[in-house]
């Protein structure tokens, strides 16, 4: 299938800004599915609010747009009741780590099988550039007009420690890194979280002055590094994206039909 | 395996916003933005079919059409 096959061409072209990074995860994941060879079927994309979250509503799979940071609770009871769906979560980084982050911490400690996607661009752009947990200290936001004082999570060590079976960082820039990682989480069996940074040249880029899209995608490219490179050991402020942890343990949906089975008792 | 043909640059004109990442990060420096500001092919001669235009494109509007590609849609 072509990725326009797996997009509701009647909504495009989409309501993102010029240069916006989210069009470019959608890009990025299309591609990943189609590598696969998914029906839309067997796909369901659940996502809560904000700019990010508007991505539910392009794709051409069983889709649902829920509530701000609760995308995780909707989708956990979508795949306990059809385990045989592949979930796929995209928020953003205010919707997955302020409103719902006791959702991510306690859906990555569950380790049921589902892809997360963080696309972190570090602002409430919907609302207009508000700070987020993302923001990082010193960064300019529309709420943080003389620097934010907030420090940022780290999403990937916030997963890692939460317990996400796979957990994985890359950019907007990186393309073909950011399919092969989308691919790679959907096939996961466990809880896995891609974080995805995403350029919104509206809010962030203009607030701290980087730029327009080209010039925040060139930031990215400098900014960041691969896991253990030479860079980042003569460098330890470059960003280092990659797979950070790729491992397997007993999936929730599978742990809980042998509950079922346990206290059937072998009736059925 | 044969090397990809370019045999067009398909640019969806209404659903470009002429951001101008396809045209600054185009290792041959192929794609320019037009009056309209939107992107066009201005040197498709020079083009390595890469297709990191199409792969980058935040609103789907490209799509590199090759010879080898062209010929299984007919």
């Amino acid at each position: 299938m072509a990725i326009k096959d797996y997009i509701r061409e009647r909504f495009f072209p989409h309501m993102w800004c010029p240069g916006c990074g989210h069009g470019m995860v959608l890009n990025g994941l299309l591609r990943a599915i189609e590598t696969l060879g998914m029906s839309k079927n067997e796909i369901v994309m659940v996502s809560g609010i904000g700019c990010s979250s508007r991505i539910s509503g392009y794709v051409d799979f069983h889709t649902l747009h829920t509530i701000h940071g609760r995308a995780l609770a909707f989708a956990t009871g979508v795949k306990m009741s059809r385990p045989e769906l592949n979930l796929i979560v995209p928020m953003g980084d205010g919707d997955a780590l302020s409103i719902g982050g006791n959702h991510f911490i306690h859906a990555c400690r569950r380790n049921i099988a589902m892809t997360a996607i963080v696309m972190n661009n570090r602002i409430y752009g919907m609302t207009g550039g508000q700070f987020s947990p993302l923001t990082g200290y010193g960064a300019m936001a529309t709420t943080a007009p003389y620097r934010n004082i907030d420090h940022g999570f780290d999403i990937v060590q916030l997963a890692m420690a939460a317990g996400a079976t796979y957990v994985a960082r890359t950019t907007t820039y990186h393309v073909k890194q950011m399919t092969e990682i989308l691919r790679d989480a959907i096939i996961h069996e466990g809880f896995s979280v891609v974080e995805i940074m995403s350029q919104c040249p509206t809010y962030f880029g203009r607030k701290n002055k980087i730029g327009d899209a080209p010039e925040m995608l060139e930031w990215f490219k400098n900014t960041t590094t691969p896991i253990g490179s030479k860079a980042k050991q003569e460098d330890p402020s470059l960003i280092e994206r990659g797979v950070f942890v790729q491992k397997e343990l007993p999936e929730y949906c599978s742990e809980y039909a042998k509950v079922v089975e346990r206290a059937m008792k072998g009736r059925s | 395996m044969a090397k990809p043909k370019l045999k067009a640059h398909r640019i969806a004109r209404d659903w470009c916003k002429g951001c101008g990442i396809c045209i600054e990060f185009c290792p041959k420096k192929v794609l320019e933005l037009d009056t309209e500001a939107k992107a066009v092919a201005a040197r498709p001669e020079d083009c390595i079919v890469c297709k990191l235009c199409e792969l980058r494109c935040p609103d789907l509007a490209i799509e590199i059409e090759t010879e080898r590609e062209g010929a299984n849609h007919e």
